[in-house]
């Protein structure tokens, strides 16, 4: 269970301090949650708090019970939270086995390798030895991202926008493979994303704005809102 | 050969016995082994220190190891090499130099090497270089590499440093005719107060010549390095060169290139690009349950494989 008490965040903007979140309280049991919310309104600063990448402001972290407040990138990690980001880093020299291997906290055989990529829709064979750097696409990297999340197998894993450039590959495998981390792990998943059909597959959405959150609820609960919040005006729509 | 010899040996030519093929090995400044082939012979110069290695045409698949350890504090050395190989020959050569030097008194190794590669000949040159010891004595190598590519030739340089030598200074020269091409590919590491300076220069003669030359390197603590590279498009031609350094603690690198375009024709290009560890690549190693230390090592050991 990951709690977080009070968060507020603030990073400053040409020597203005700009609020990026304000007392966040929420508490995510073991299951499938999804935040979302309109561009700017805090849901990637959040996961880097989650991660430790960022400091909050203000506010607890706990996880099982434990203040992580205060803990490192490193710590974190290795008490259980994993994190993929939304644009995947490049690395010279470092392949895809090496990175599924670090991510694992152990070597991995070719044929771990192969069952790990097959689930995001990759063949090892054509990837095994490929170095995580320019070469490989966008969508390629965003797959051996969501691929080093599953090999660690953390109690909390977060995705943020992990559909953003994976369309090639179908929706439908995306939503099996969390699917099935969360039968194997019984963690939390935590999932940044604007689409609908990942949405749809949330026990729990958590529905920011302006660095606050509006509303939590159950898919039945929020849905119907968002999805009216969201009509497009007139000029849009006569082209629709 | 004693046991710190045999370690420098198997440093810089991953030789743990006597290699298969032609081979001579220098130790201390004296021969300490030498095999020939019947396609490959090593012969002894009389006017000055060095061998000349003469490798009959058509020779293909066979292999040269001339390693040379120097253990003894103080020695300072030049050797003249000079590689002959026939046409069409398909070879590879493996030189490297191992200093251990736990003396107060600077050890230095000079080897200049020139390879006259014939028409439509193939060749793989690998060069190791390492330092070890405990003594205030420097460990100086200075390398200097002339390569003759005839029509059609090629030749492939690999050329690695990563520990132990204070001071290097590497002059690599080319001529490439017609149709011939040349690969370098070099990977530097320095720490302390190590010094590395790197310097080609490439005349590129022929039509439908090339050349590609890729630096890697990881400058730490006060350690300096130098990279130049001088190409020379004297006919239509593809040029390439990359420089790509890491740069950490307080160590400097410099970049700089010489591209110049005699004929229409010259494609050259040159890229360098300098920087510390990307903060972003610290951080997703980090999520991934390394320390900070941890992840350096492993962009640093990647970066530099």
């Amino acid at each position: 269970m990951l709690e977080l008490k009070n968060i507020s965040f603030q990073a400053e903007d040409g020597g203005k301090e700009i609020e990026i979140l304000r007392n966040v309280n929420l508490t995510l049991e073991d299951q499938f949650v999804a935040v979302t919310g309109p561009n700017g309104s805090g849901k990637s600063t959040l996961a880097k708090i989650v991660a430790g990448i960022l400091t909050p402001t203000e506010g607890q972290i706990l996880l099982d019970g434990v203040d992580i407040t205060e803990k490192s990138i490193t710590e974190r990690a290795k008490l259980g939270i994993g994190f993929a980001f939304q644009q995947p880093v490049r690395f010279k020299g470092i392949t895809v086995k090496d990175m599924l291997s670090i991510a694992a906290g152990k070597e991995t055989a070719v044929s771990e390798v192969c069952s790990m990529l097959s689930e995001v829709g990759l063949c090892a064979r054509d990837y095994v030895n490929r170095e995580i750097n320019a070469s490989l696409s966008g969508g390629e990297l965003k797959r051996i991202e969501i691929a080093m999340l599953m090999a660690r197998k953390s109690k909390v894993s977060i995705f943020d926008e992990p559909e953003a450039g994976i369309d090639l590959w179908s929706f439908q495998n995306l939503i099996r493979v969390f699917e099935k981390m969360h039968e194997e792990i019984r963690g939390t998943i935590l999932i940044i994303s604007h689409q609908e059909r990942i949405l749809n597959i949330a026990d729990q959405i958590v529905l920011l704005a302006d660095g606050r959150i509006k509303k939590v609820g159950s898919r039945e609960e929020i849905m119907p809102g968002l999805l009216g919040a969201g009509q497009p005006c007139k000029t849009l729509t006569d082209k629709l | 050969m004693d046991v710190i010899q045999q370690e420098l040996l198997a440093q810089v030519a991953g030789l743990h016995e006597v290699p298969e093929g032609a081979y001579n090995i220098r130790a201390n400044g004296e021969m300490a082994g030498r095999n020939t082939t019947a396609n490959i012979d090593i012969i002894t110069k009389t006017d000055r220190s060095g061998i000349d290695i003469k490798i009959k045409p058509g020779t293909r698949g066979e292999s040269v190891h001339i390693p040379v350890v120097l253990s003894q504090s103080g020695l300072q050395e030049s050797v003249y090499n000079d590689f002959f190989v026939g046409e069409d020959c398909d070879i590879t050569i493996i030189a490297g130099c191992g200093i251990h030097n736990s003396g107060d008194q600077a050890s230095e190794h000079s080897g200049i090497h020139r390879f006259f590669v014939d028409k439509n000949a193939r060749v793989r040159y690998v060069e190791k270089h390492y330092g070890s010891g405990d003594g205030n004595g420097e460990r100086v190598m200075n390398p200097t590499t002339e390569i003759h590519l005839a029509q059609g030739a090629s030749l492939e340089m690999e050329t690695v440093q990563i520990k132990g030598i204070d001071s290097t200074r590497r002059v690599t020269t080319a001529s490439v005719e017609e149709g011939a091409s040349l690969t370098i590919k070099e990977k530097i590491m320095t720490h302390g107060k190590q010094v590395a300076e790197t310097d080609f220069t490439v005349d590129m003669e022929g039509e439908d010549s090339s050349v590609n030359l890729i630096s890697r390197s990881v400058a730490r603590e006060q350690s300096r390095q130098v990279f130049r590279s001088r190409i020379n498009g004297n006919a239509s031609c593809h040029g390439h060169s990359e420089c790509d350094a890491i740069i950490m603690d307080e160590a400097s690198v410099s970049a700089i290139p010489e591209l110049t375009a005699n004929d229409i024709d010259a494609n050259l290009i040159h890229e360098a690009a300098i920087g510390k560890i990307a903060g972003e690549q610290l951080i997703k190693l980090m999520t991934l349950g390394l320390t900070e230390k941890e992840a350096e090592e492993q962009i640093v050991k990647g970066f530099l494989k």
